[in-house]
């Protein structure tokens, strides 16, 4: 489990995070989400220590990652895995190379074992035989499922996610939304998922965060959203008239 | 000024904490002896060679009294060669050709959130990528400069089999005569210093960028100006500490 807790956050006098709390649970689709300039993605490097909050802690299962120094952190960044927005795949590596880079460093397992663990989290994403493509010969999609095939090869307890659909087709988004809910239910990861995709939010928000101005606002299920009172988190959600005609059916 | 001297020397001492696995970082490191040393060997060979033809044909051309033997052209093409031409010029070449490519490797890994998630693996981003670099260029930069004092002093002799000048003979003896070593200690001691400046401040252009492509270009060309100016800083106080 991971506990934030009164995390605030300055740039110069842009007081991007004021104060948010919130507790993110195993086996749960964790979901942050609010307008783009809200703090989400600032937030999420809070937690997996990218950037240094000014005040405020988080806590890896009670750890408090905050006060960690550097060599103390490292137990809890292999037990992490993450999906950037643009999948941050080293460009320099072929997929088999990006997938095996962290088994590489940390572990002390056989090339052949290495190799077993590449393919079967290529089979896990769906991307078998892509073993020797480099970054730069893959679709945005591809990209996605090869930077999650990275994230889950050290077998992470806690899963970060920032902005997994943007750039993709509807369909594809799906597919990584599901992908997403599936290492998370097999696996039991914290899972945390930054997003501004409401068909995401519907679709898999076990536990939804909305922000907006670098405050919690909101704090509920998929199942909750719907029949909110909250101003802001409905000026956000159902924005669209699509959204607004989805509502009034339900 | 000092507040970017505090953040280079920081990073400086963060690439060289103890690697998480050395295999791993030694691979890291014969890949950029690779990159850097031979895939900077075709512009030093061609630079070397006509360096060192034309600071002969102008060592003739100004020594043409007869009271000077022609022997002494060899011996100041080979010093020229030797103490300067083949150290600094090489290394201002290589600060544009290896330098602003570390520059731009890094940054575009910073812009692209590469380095962060060598971060948050747990992996020690400046050690796993800076201190290849910098190994690699405090050895490969001194073996490309031994390649250019040959090359150059070859271009010489080509020169001089090439014009009527001096003859090959008489280049070849003054290459031998009156030959002080210090000269070489001084071209090992420039070449050195000047591979660890092209790689750091390159690599610390690189690591601290922010934006997109437009900055990391600006950092490449920052890592490479830089570069420049701190070799011929360096290339004085060198010359003035061993001369």
């Amino acid at each position: 489990m991971i506990e934030i807790k009164n995390i605030h956050k300055n740039f110069g006098e842009n007081h991007v995070l004021q104060g948010i709390s919130a507790e993110f649970k195993p086996g749960m689709n964790n979901l942050v989400i609010g307008g783009s300039g809200s703090g989400k993605t600032t937030l999420l490097k809070c937690i997996v220590g990218l950037h240094e909050p000014d005040e405020g802690e988080v806590l890896y299962n009670g750890e408090n990652f905050t006060t960690m120094h550097f060599r103390e952190r490292v137990p809890i960044r292999k037990q992490i895995g993450m999906l950037f927005q643009n999948s941050a795949l080293f460009d320099s590596m072929t997929v088999e190379q990006n997938i095996m880079f962290p088994l590489n460093l940390f572990t002390d397992m056989p090339k052949d074992e290495k190799l077993d663990r590449a393919n079967f989290c290529l089979k896990k994403v769906n991307l078998e035989g892509k073993n020797k493509l480099l970054p730069s010969e893959l679709s945005g999609g591809m990209k996605k499922r090869v930077g999650i095939a990275r994230a889950i090869s050290m077998q992470p307890k806690y899963l970060f996610v920032d902005e997994p659909n943007s750039g993709l087709d509807p369909l594809t988004a799906i597919l990584i939304d599901n992908l997403i809910n599936e290492i998370t239910e097999e696996y039991n990861t914290t899972t945390v998922i930054v997003t501004h995709d409401m068909n995401s939010v519907m679709g898999i928000g076990d536990h939804v965060l909305f922000l907006d101005n670098g405050k919690k606002w909101w704090e509920g299920s998929k199942n909750e959203i719907a029949h909110t009172n909250n101003k802001e988190l409905n000026e956000f959600v159902f924005a669209s008239k699509f959204m607004r005609a989805a509502r009034a059916k339900l | 000024m000092f507040h970017s001297l505090g953040k280079y020397l920081l990073l400086l001492r963060l690439s060289f904490r103890k690697p998480e696995k050395f295999s791993v970082y030694w691979a890291e490191v014969m890949r950029e002896m690779v990159s850097e040393g031979i895939g900077s060997l075709g512009i030093i060979v061609i630079i070397s060679v006509f360096i060192g033809a034309v600071a002969t044909i102008q060592t003739a051309f100004q020594l043409v009294s007869g009271f000077i033997p022609k022997t002494v052209v060899g011996g100041i093409t080979r010093d020229s060669t030797i103490l300067e031409f083949s150290p600094t010029i090489s290394s201002l070449v290589l600060a544009g050709r290896v330098g602003s490519s570390i520059a731009s490797q890094i940054g575009t890994m910073r812009v692209t959130e590469q380095i962060d998630a060598l971060e948050i693996m747990g992996v020690n981003a400046p050690g796993y990528l800076i201190s290849p670099k910098i190994i690699s260029g405090l050895t490969m930069i001194p073996l490309l400069v031994i390649v250019s004092v040959a090359l150059g002093l070859t271009g010489g002799y080509l020169a001089c089999a090439a014009s009527n000048d001096v003859s090959t003979a008489d280049y070849l003896a003054g290459l031998t005569d009156s030959f002080n070593p210090v000269i070489v200690t001084v071209c090992a001691v420039k070449s050195i210093a000047f591979g660890f400046i092209i790689t750091s401040i390159c690599a610390y252009q690189g690591y601290y960028t922010s934006g997109g492509a437009l900055e990391v270009g600006q950092a490449a060309t920052r890592g490479v100006v830089y570069s420049c100016i701190m070799i011929l800083f360096a290339d004085l106080i060198i010359s003035r500490m061993l001369l």
